[in-house]
């Protein structure tokens, strides 16, 4: 199968077919750890990079791989993948492999990598399929980012734990919003983000299940 | 006996496995259209959470942790990197046995189950009960408790919400928000709900 081009297959799943806020996959980490950007980042550096490499090995021994255990020998794939990715933060980056506590071992239930493998690196050759992963890396990315960045910007006024927005109780102007540090305003943000996606491309709406009769027919004005 | 209550009440409520700390995000969005289903889907992740949390602090406390195959003579291994692989195995292994004995001995609960269970698998609310088993360092019966309670607080956040959402049907909704974006704020509403249990203290 050779119709994937490598720009469609690395930038598409950006905006076009975001994995978050199409194809709803990989929300679960997506919205622990966005309260600042330094966990943020990291963490979609890692996703990234399982999600790149498991796609490009299952890619490589996908015509040795029998049907019926494929499922297992993805996950075992994935789970080494995100053993060494886990030992390597737990040696460079302590402090924060701590704060990120269990959502690095969790990558490997991440429905990104388990769904990029199943629905794409068991069919195409591997360079194509590792391009895939890190695109659909990035558009995780791309959405923990822009979570990260309002959250910290708004909830704490600061970037990278430096500070941006002066806050009152430091002698400035900015009064920290703190709903944004607690976890339930990821859900909201995701909410809007996806609004605000699918007004600007508007054929991921989705059909509404009911439409509401007007209230006022001719007939019943008489 | 107090310690597992207040355990158990922590689970379900305080440390809300859905709404506190949105594991088993996807299924939980994909899978509470409907009240009936959202209701299976529940008791199955209870039914499998029960097990493997169990399960994973025996194979942590007797194989993996540091110093743990003292009883076979070698003190000085520590196998614990190997978590991450035996968590997911054992929970794999699970599902599959369970799947089976289902089948065998009471087959209306496998029909009724038999759609979520492989589902379960790949559900980062099972993983995580392991993992955060191991975190805390539960022992074999706080690890019981942890599992049923973790169980069934995911199982009750899925079926409000499906309730939830049966009802949002009938509303209207602006254009775009449709679907995904408003089940989102709908779950951001429920889990500001939730944190007023966090003032509870046990």
């Amino acid at each position: 199968m050779s119709k994937h081009t490598a720009k469609e297959v690395l930038l598409n799943p950006i905006f076009a077919n975001n994995p978050i806020g199409l194809q709803i996959l990989g929300i679960c980490s997506a919205l622990a750890v966005t309260s600042n950007l330094n966990t943020a980042i990291v963490m979609s550096v890692a996703l990234t990079l399982v999600t790149g490499f498991s796609n490009l090995f299952i890619a490589m021994i996908r015509t040795q791989i029998p049907a019926s255990i494929r499922m297992i020998v993805q996950m075992v794939i994935i789970a080494s993948l995100v053993i060494v990715v886990d030992q390597i933060l737990k040696a460079y980056a302590f402090s924060l492999a701590k704060q990120l506590s269990v959502f690095v071992g969790l990558i490997i239930t991440n429905c990104i990598v388990m769904g990029r493998a199943e629905a794409f690196a068991m069919q195409n050759p591997p360079w194509i399929s590792f391009l895939d992963g890190i695109g659909n890396g990035l558009g995780y990315s791309a959405m923990l980012i822009t979570l990260g960045v309002v959250r910290e910007l708004f909830g704490a006024g600061k970037l990278f734990g430096i500070e941006i927005l002066a806050l009152v109780k430091d002698g400035g102007w900015y009064v920290p919003n703190g709903l944004l540090l607690l976890p339930p305003s990821a859900f909201f943000l995701i909410g809007l983000i996806i609004w605000a996606l699918r007004t600007w491309r508007s054929e991921q709406k989705e059909p509404a299940p009911f439409r509401l009769a007007p209230q006022v027919s001719d007939k019943e004005g008489i | 006996m107090e310690h597992y209550l207040s355990l158990f009440v922590r689970a379900v409520f305080i440390e809300n496995m859905a709404l506190s700390f949105f594991l088993g995000m996807c299924t939980f969005i994909a899978i509470s259209k409907k009240v009936e289903t959202a209701i299976g889907l529940g008791i199955a992740v209870i039914v499998v959470q029960t097990i493997t949390v169990p399960a994973n602090n025996l194979i942590y406390t007797y194989l993996l942790r540091d110093g743990a195959l003292a009883w076979a003579g070698l003190p000085d291994v520590d196998l614990s990197f190997l978590g991450l692989l035996s968590y997911i195995g054992i929970i794999a292994a699970m599902v599959q046995i369970l799947e089976m004995l289902l089948d065998k001995y009471v087959p209306s609960l496998y029909n009724a189950l038999g759609v979520f269970l492989p589902l379960i698998t790949v559900n980062c609310a099972i993983m995580a009960g392991s993992l955060f088993m191991v975190e805390r360092d539960y022992n074999f019966t706080e690890s019981l408790v942890y599992g049923v309670g973790s169980g069934a607080s995911w199982a009750l956040a899925i079926v409000l919400l499906a309730g939830i959402r049966e009802k949002l049907k009938y509303s209207d909704v602006p254009e775009g928000l449709q679907g995904l974006g408003i089940t989102f704020i709908t779950i951001g509403l429920m889990s500001l709900g939730f944190m007023s249990f966090s003032g509870v203290q046990l």
